[in-house]
C-alpha cells in the first residue's frame, strides 16, 4: 500500500481515482490551497471546505481510497486580511470534521506581510487546539528565504512541537535545515518547479529517510497523481529494496499523519 | 525470472544516463542559441533570468553540491517579509536582485 499525503483531488478526474487505485495508493491526504484565482467571499471557501470534506471523502471510498484533509487559508489568498480574518472563524467547525487532520496548507507564497499575520494567526489556533500542521512552503527563488521565516515563526509559538509539523516542498537547499529544527520534511514530485523523482531520490541517499515523505502535489496544473510511484521505479533502479521504498512510501507518513487521532489506516 | 535489483555503480549510473542527461544540454544549449537568433535578443540576453542561467553553468562545472548551491544562487537571501505592495507579481525562478 503507498499513500500520497498531498494530492489536489478537487482538481482531478475520476480516472485519476482508478488510476491511484490500481497503483495501490489507497491513502491520499488534501491540503486547502488556491483554486487557480482569488475567492471572493467567505462563503466560497465554506463552500469549499464542505467539499474537501464530504464530497471528495465520499467520491474517493467509490474507489476504495481513504480521503483525509487539512484546512486552513492558503498563503496566496491571505493577502486581504480583512476575508482573511472571516475565513479564520470558519476553521474551528471544519477541523473538528472526522476526516479533517489538522491545519494545512498553511504557510507563505511571496513572503509578505499579511502572509506572515495570517501564517501566525494559523499557528496560534493549531496550538490552542493541539492539531497537527502541514506548511506550504514559496516556489522558487522565494523558497529558502520563506522556509526561514516559517520556521522562525513557528519556533516562536512555543505550544507547538516541530515533530507534529511537516514543512513541505523542501527541496536540496531547504532539507536539511528543515529536519535539523526537529520537523518533518515533504519533497514533492512536482514537473518544472519542484522536484524530479530522480532528484527526490538524491535527496533521500543524500540526507536519509528519517522523519521525510514524498507526495505528487498533483492539482489543476502540469503535475502527475502518479508520481510517487514513479519516484518508487526510480529507488528500484538505484537498488532500494522493497522494505526501505515501503517505508518511505507507507510507514513514514502513516507515522506523521498517525499522530491526528482522526487518521486510521485502512484494514 | 525475477529482476534483482542492486545498488549500481557510478560508472554503470553513466551508462544508464548519459544519453538522456546528454540530451537535457542540447536542449539548454539550443534554448540560449533560440533566443540569440530572435529580434530583441539584446533585451533578453540583459534579462536577470538570462544571466543567471549563464552563471549556473559554472556551479556545474566546479565541485560538490550542485544542485544546492543553483538552488542557493537563485534565491531571494534576503530575511525580511516584503510589502504586501510589493508581492503581485509571480515568482520567476530567479532572483531579480542578483541581476
Amino acid at each position: 500500500m503507498i499513500i500520497d499525503p498531498h494530492i489536489h483531488m478537487v482538481s482531478r478526474t475520476t480516472d485519476d481515482y482508478s488510476a491511484l487505485a490500481l497503483h495501490g495508493i489507497r491513502v491520499i491526504t488534501e491540503p486547502s490551497f488556491w483554486p487557480g484565482y482569488d475567492r471572493k467571499t467567505s462563503e466560497s471557501f465554506k463552500d469549499y471546505f464542505e467539499h474537501l470534506t464530504e464530497v471528495e471523502p465520499a467520491r474517493a471510498s467509490k474507489f476504495g481510497i481513504s480521503h483525509y484533509c487539512w484546512i486552513g487559508l492558503n498563503p496566496k489568498e491571505a493577502v486581504d486580511t480583512e476575508l482573511a480574518r472571516e475565513v479564520m472563524k470558519l476553521l474551528p467547525e471544519y477541523l473538528d470534521r472526522p476526516t479533517v487532520l489538522g491545519s494545512g496548507g498553511i504557510g507563505l507564497n511571496r513572503n509578505s506581510r499579511n502572509e506572515v499575520a495570517v501564517l501566525e494567526w494559523h499557528l496560534e489556533l493549531a496550538a490552542q487546539r493541539d492539531d497537527l500542521v502541514l506548511v506550504h512552503t514559496p516556489h522558487l527563488e522565494d523558497k529558502l528565504k520563506g522556509t526561514r521565516l516559517i520556521m522562525d515563526a513557528i519556533r516562536n509559538e512555543s505550544r507547538l512541537d516541530p515533530k507534529r509539523v511537516l514543512i513541505d516542498h523542501a527541496e536540496e537547499h531547504t532539507v536539511e535545515a528543515i529536519r535539523n529544527r526537529g520537523f518533518w520534511a515533504g519533497v514533492t514530485l512536482y514537473p518544472l518547479s519542484k522536484c524530479s523523482p530522480a532528484r527526490a531520490v538524491d535527496i533521500l541517499e543524500t540526507f536519509g529517510c528519517e522523519n521525510i515523505w514524498l507526495d505528487s502535489a498533483a492539482d489543476w496544473g502540469v503535475s502527475d497523481p502518479l508520481a510517487i510511484t514513479k519516484a518508487a521505479d526510480e529507488m528500484r533502479r538505484r537498488g532500494f529494496d522493497e522494505n526501505k521504498i515501503a517505508r518511505i512510501l507507507y510507514e513514514n507518513p502513516a507515522a506523521f499523519l498517525g499522530q491526528s487521532p482522526h487518521f486510521q489506516l485502512p484494514c | 525470472m525475477a529482476v534483482e535489483f542492486t545498488s549500481p555503480s557510478a560508472t554503470e549510473l553513466l551508462d544508464l544516463y548519459f544519453i538522456e542527461y546528454r540530451a537535457k544540454l542540447l536542449d539548454l544549449a539550443a534554448f540560449f542559441d533560440r533566443i540569440d537568433r530572435y529580434d530583441g535578443k539584446e533585451q533578453a540576453q540583459a534579462d536577470f533570468r538570462y544571466k543567471s542561467l549563464l552563471e549556473m553553468l559554472d556551479l556545474i562545472s566546479c565541485g560538490e553540491n550542485r544542485v544546492k548551491n543553483i538552488l542557493i544562487s537563485l534565491s531571494d537571501p534576503t530575511l525580511v517579509a516584503i510589502a504586501d505592495s510589493e508581492a503581485t507579481a509571480k515568482a520567476s525562478g530567479a532572483w531579480r536582485g542578483a541581476g
